[in-house]
């Protein structure tokens, strides 16, 4: 038996993002004794980076907004592939999650009525998003971080102990969910710092991990995002939806090297920066799709207009959704029409003056001059689409965001999977974070109080294989006996490699079925992952356990991918370029296998596994139709355009 | 002076926590020199001013009267045609009239806010420069007597202002020639303008006025005109620094060039 | 595109003790500090305890010392450096030392938690919340802040006197007493609570000797010695030492300050 530190939670938050702090204060203020445990310090989680602004539907700049508009473009903008009820729970509560946020201190930007500001984004009707400048997810991180502090100043005054009801565990990592049958009874944890391990024990476990984007080489994501929460889900039974789904952000440096895939946030786009290729031309008028033909303009004067009179005129076409942009940029640079660098220009230097970029994207100004030398104000900036997002994710129920057959298993945020469909709009992702986040944490804690004494126990041998499988890394050899065993960062690079270039921005069948077999032949690899040194902050070991994670959800990418033989939103086959109304209601699940189920480390000399069939098991559901009031929300013009006839007619 | 003494090995960042690094600083710049520069300076002004202020010679030259004597408050000042002569303190003062009025611009500008940031880091070494270990075993700050006195920085800031009123008169002043005759201009005036305006400049962009005009106000909207003020005193408040060294450099010019006229090294050249 | 080798010193060790060691890595064009530390976690030392995260200046994780500054790793461009000089890297040095470049910074995060929070405006219901934009300016400078906590390993006021830990919540900390201070809708007042007291009382303001190296080392630019520090030296002597100002709100029977 494992000698560990165990400690009785209600409620444990994996995360301490956006999704996972808002869960955790909901939790605790319904009486949930929470801890957070998350791989950063408390407030550098990932959401920092978020830059454009909060979604919310609040109308303060333009009144005719409301949540059906919101809940319209989110759907469009995901294809309507979306979750549906995921999307009009979102579009409904965002405004409240926003405003909420102000009593807790947040200071968003300010109308001229001292009301909350919003700014336009690709994919939104009207003027929607919260913002402070372009860091708003800091603002976010330290809102909810500072609320947390705030509920632990309570408990020391009434208990004496800040940490008596809200905990949060800084730089520790969760590498397994324990389980008692079904049920979930806690998560086994290492400190980063120190390499001891420790069990939290508790019937409710909340993950908040977001994302993946760490499986990618050119990513804008951060060393966090190496699809913890997915593997865990996966590993603890629960299933993943529609991974193939991947959003490039269209605008990430491209240069120098080592900055590649930082963001520029779509702001630059929405207060007037415009996309040129080599020629100088603003190509996206070129690539607007029929489905959003009638919603944007169609020369450069009307888009210029709209800024100034968006009721009048339609928006130029370098707002169309993330996808759109990102494939056009793509075929920009195939085509030869690309930057020096490998990207398109993007310019605000010649569309507003030094000023008022300095004080509308301070960060970006600053970022471009600090890191690649180039001043924004004077020369347009060089951008090319990057890994940023992934749609997919750990199925949920849209209303308690209940993982799907592990009862006591919740999920929130980048990791829950369909809100936002194929493809999201800049912005629904910090109000989805606050929606879910908060929906996530009370029904883990109301499913927690729900237990009161007949909580599910901690199996002793689960705690053992799952040590077991942690230390590996200090005693795995090589393929000969006397060969040196693998370097992590060296598999790490050729993973990044592999869905880089097999499974990026345009799919092809060959590629992706290449892709599964190298993975197969990394994972065999990673098995033999080895790291020198002691267990203290070693972060060679800890990118070896990570690599379990990123592989795992890298096959669950290219084979639901490789499945879905049609183009929509942020999955784009080359060979099959059409958005078919049939896969529209057809929803892909990822399950472990049974055979890598099995809880613990494979021994050494197992036979590697088949490249084929690989860990992960595809299964296709059909969606639930969408309920006819929220469809009467469009036209039936638009409706046939994405829905296949029976639907109409349902 | 900066370099000085070494810090104490047990504490600080040689304390036992620490990573441990044995020199005070890795530094690789010539960081020794902000401090070395700024202690030099002040010394020069000091030494400068000291002799000038207890000279109690030189200090008037129709129609130019040394910013270190105005206004002149004893009856043993030299007696100047409509210029600052208040004989406030009687014939009982001997000493010269200079150490009466400069403790005013001199508190302003010992508790200022800039010149505190250079004194404690050039003479005092608290801290040399930035990430490099001071060598003071204890600091407390300004939490305890003498130094809590600083937060009187406002009173002095109130009596620089009247001050500075009066240099200005000194200036109006100095629109005269030799023989009181008003609508002339020398190279003196010019002097004169220069300072007055560096002294202006100075006093407004205290961070005392900063607050005074409008820092404490928690909102701006409800005082549109204080904003604009305070907005206008922030620009000045961003040059504190090379306004106090700017405004210490042309206040000694002025006094030196009156001297030079009045001890007859030097004749005015009149404009006209 | 030009590729060379550079001349690397980084501190490795823990609390028992350790030492700079040299090490000769590549650099190629654009990189910055980070970029070569990660070259040499992955090439000669894979156990180089590092933090880091967002690789952009927006989460304030890989602070460290380069060529004895307190500098973020990843807005550290190599470019700045001459390439025949050796660059030494070390941890922060104000914190306790717990592995190579990583420090416990946990003194940040206690003084967090003595600044009482904000105070929400009794009978604002959420969504009612009305603020001018110079009126919320200020506070939003501060709340640029990504906590890095290079002012806090800067200041010497902590970094050179271990024992004024307990007593100075550091430039970050108070920085956050002004920014509250400043809010237009905080209501510490009314519960009762003196924010500009207590920044001397409880948090240390007297300590700081206002000498800017906080300023000097913000990678947000934020001017947190004129914009924070001294501005709340100011409120406090508004409270504490300024007999017109209190006589002034007594006669008046109003705060003009929280207008």
């Amino acid at each position: 038996m494992t000698e560990l530190e165990r400690q009785q939670w209600d409620v444990v938050v994996v995360g301490a993002g956006g999704a996972g702090l808002r869960a955790a204060i909901e939790a605790r203020e319904a009486g949930a004794r929470t801890a957070v445990i998350c791989k950063s310090l408390f407030g550098k989680a990932h959401t920092v980076m978020a830059e454009g602004g909060i979604a919310a539907s609040m109308g303060n700049v333009n009144s005719h907004d409301n949540w059906q508009v919101h809940f319209r473009d989110t759907m469009r903008g995901g294809k309507f592939l979306n979750q549906w009820r995921m999307a009009e729970l979102h579009a409904q509560e965002a405004p409240d999650r926003v405003w909420e946020l102000e009593t807790w201190g947040a200071l968003f930007d300010r109308t001229k009525d001292g009301k909350i500001s919003q700014r336009n984004f690709g994919g939104h009707e009207y003027p929607r998003l919260a913002h402070v400048g372009d860091r708003t997810g800091l603002e976010l991180i330290r809102t909810l971080q500072q609320k947390i502090v705030s509920l632990q100043q309570e408990d020391e005054r009434e208990v004496g102990d800040p940490e008596a009801r809200l905990k949060v565990f800084q730089e520790c990592t969760v590498t397994r969910v324990l389980k008692d049958g079904d049920r979930v009874s806690g998560a086994f944890c290492y400190e980063r710092e120190s390499g001891r391990f420790f069990v939290l024990e508790a019937p409710a476990v909340v993950l908040a991990t977001g994302g993946i984007g760490k499986s990618f080489k050119v990513t804008s994501n951060s060393w966090e995002y190496t699809g913890d929460g997915h593997a865990l889900a996966l590993l603890a039974g629960a299933p993943l939806l529609n991974m193939e789904f991947v959003q490039f952000h269209p605008t990430g440096m491209v240069w120098p090297p080592s900055v590649k895939g930082i963001l520029v946030t779509e702001s630059v786009r929405g207060d007037g920066g415009v996309l040129r290729n080599s020629e100088g031309k603003r190509f996206m008028f070129d690539y607007v799709p029929d489905v959003f033909k009638e919603k944007y303009a169609e020369t450069e004067e009307e888009g210029d207009r709209w800024y100034e009179d968006p009721d009048n005129n339609r928006r130029p076409p370098e707002l169309l959704p993330r996808d759109e942009v990102a494939r056009a940029i793509n075929a920009e640079v195939k085509a030869g029409r690309g930057s020096p660098h490998g990207g398109v220009f993007l310019d605000v230097s010649t569309r507003m003056p030094a000023e008022v970029i300095k004080r509308r994207l301070p960060s970006m100004y600053h970022q471009f001059k600090e890191l690649a030398d180039v001043d924004i104000t004077a020369e347009a900036m060089e951008v090319g689409p990057t890994c940023h997002y992934v749609m997919g994710g750990i199925a949920v129920e849209s209303d308690t965001a209940a993982t799907i057959g592990v009862p006591g298993l919740y999920a929130a945020g980048e990791v829950a999977g369909g809100m936002h469909g194929s493809n999201r709009l800049g912005g629904n992702s910090l109000s989805d974070l606050l929606v879910f986040g908060r929906r996530a944490g009370l029904h883990a804690a109301e499913y927690a109080a729900g237990l009161a004494g007949a909580r599910p126990a901690v199996d002793e041998e689960q705690i053992d294989a799952a040590a077991a499988e942690a230390l590996r890394p200090f005693s795995a050899e090589g393929p000969e006996p006397d060969a040196p065993p693998e370097n992590p960062y060296t598999l790490h690079q050729e993973l990044q490699q592999t869905m880089n270039d097999l499974v990026g921005i345009i799919r092809r069948e060959s590629e992706m079925a290449q892709a599964l077999k190298k993975l197969a032949d990394l994972r065999v690899r990673a098995r033999r992952a080895g790291v020198e040194g002691h267990r203290q902050f070693n972060p060679g070991w800890h990118l070896a356990l990570d690599l379990r994670n990123m592989l795992l959800v890298s096959e669950c990418i290219a084979r639901s991918a490789l499945e879905r033989t049609e183009s929509r939103g942020g999955h784009t086959r080359e060979d099959c370029p059409a958005m078919e109304r049939e896969w529209r209601r057809i929803n892909l699940l990822c399950r472990l296998t049974d055979r890598a189920m099995s809880f613990g480390p494979v021994e050494p000399g197992a036979p590697a596994a088949d490249p084929v069939r690989g860990q992960i098991d595809l299964a296709r559901k059909t969606t639930e139709p969408i309920r006819h009031d929220l469809l009467s929300l469009f036209e039936k013009e638009e409706l046939v355009k994405y829905l296949a006839e029976e639907e109409l007619y349902e | 002076m900066a370099t000085g003494t070494e810090p104490h090995t047990d504490t600080g960042v040689r304390g036992a926590t620490r990573a441990a690094i044995a020199t005070r600083t890795l530094r690789t710049d010539r960081w020794w020199l902000a401090p070395a520069a700024t202690a030099g300076g002040l010394l020069a002004f000091i030494v400068y001013s000291t002799w000038r202020a207890f000279s109690n010679s030189d200090y008037y030259a129709a129609p130019y009267v040394s910013p270190f004597y105005s206004p002149c408050l004893a009856e043993n000042c030299v007696p100047m045609k409509g210029g600052p002569n208040w004989e406030i303190f009687g014939s009982w003062w001997g000493l010269s009239p200079a150490l009466l009025i400069l403790i005013f611009p001199l508190g302003f500008r010992l508790t200022c806010y800039y010149y505190r940031k250079a004194y404690y880091r050039g003479f005092w070494a608290s801290p040399p420069a930035c990430a490099v270990a001071e060598p003071h075993a204890k600091y407390t700050g300004e939490t305890r007597f003498p130094l809590i006195l600083q937060n009187m920085h406002r009173y002095f800031f109130y009596a620089a202002l009247p001050v500075a009123g009066i240099l200005t008169y000194d200036t109006v002043l100095a629109f005269r020639d030799e023989n009181y005759a008003w609508g002339h201009m020398g190279l003196g005036t010019l002097v004169f303008l220069v300072n007055i305006v560096l002294i202006w400049a100075y006093t407004l962009s205290c961070h005392s006025c900063r607050h005074i005009i409008g820092g404490r106000l928690r909102h701006f909207s409800k005082h549109p005109v204080r904003y604009r003020l305070w907005g206008f005193v922030g620009k000045l408040n961003e040059r504190h620094m090379l306004l106090a060294w700017t405004s210490l450099i042309s206040v000694a010019l002025a006094d030196f060039y009156v001297y030079l006229l009045a001890s007859g090294a030097f004749a005015d050249p009149r404009f006209f | 595109m030009s590729t060379y080798d550079a001349r690397f010193r980084v501190w490795r060790g823990d609390q028992d003790g350790g030492d700079l060691e040299d090490f000769t890595v590549e650099v190629h064009d654009g990189e910055v500090v980070l970029d070569i530390i990660h070259r040499l976690q992955a090439t000669q030392a894979g156990d180089l305890a590092v933090r880091w995260n967002c690789k952009a200046g927006k989460c304030g994780s890989c602070s460290a010392e380069i060529n004895g500054r307190p500098r973020l790793m990843c807005m550290t461009r190599m470019s700045v450096f001459d390439r025949a000089e050796t660059i030494t890297v070390t941890p922060l040095r104000a914190f306790p030392v717990v592995r190579d470049l990583v420090t416990d910074v946990s003194f940040n995060y206690a003084k967090a938690r003595e600044v009482p929070s904000f105070v929400p405006p009794p009978g604002v219901a959420a969504g009612e919340y009305r603020m001018q934009q110079i009126d919320v300016d200020r506070s939003q400078e501060f709340r640029k802040c990504i906590e890095c906590f290079l002012c806090q390993d800067t200041c010497h006021v902590v970094r050179d006197h271990e024992e004024n830990k307990t007593a100075f919540a550091g430039p970050r900390f108070l920085m956050r007493v002004a920014e509250l201070d400043m809010h237009p809708l905080d209501a510490a007042a009314e519960s009762g609570l003196d924010r500009r007291r207590t920044a001397q009382e409880e948090h240390g303001l007297g300590y700081c000797n206002i000498t800017k190296c906080c300023t000097e080392v913000c990678p947000e630019g934020i001017h947190i010695t004129d914009n924070a520090l001294i501005p709340l030296k100011e409120r406090a002597v508004d409270r504490k030492y300024d007999p017109l100002v209190w006589l002034g709100s007594r006669i008046r029977r109003r705060d003009e300050r929280t207008t």
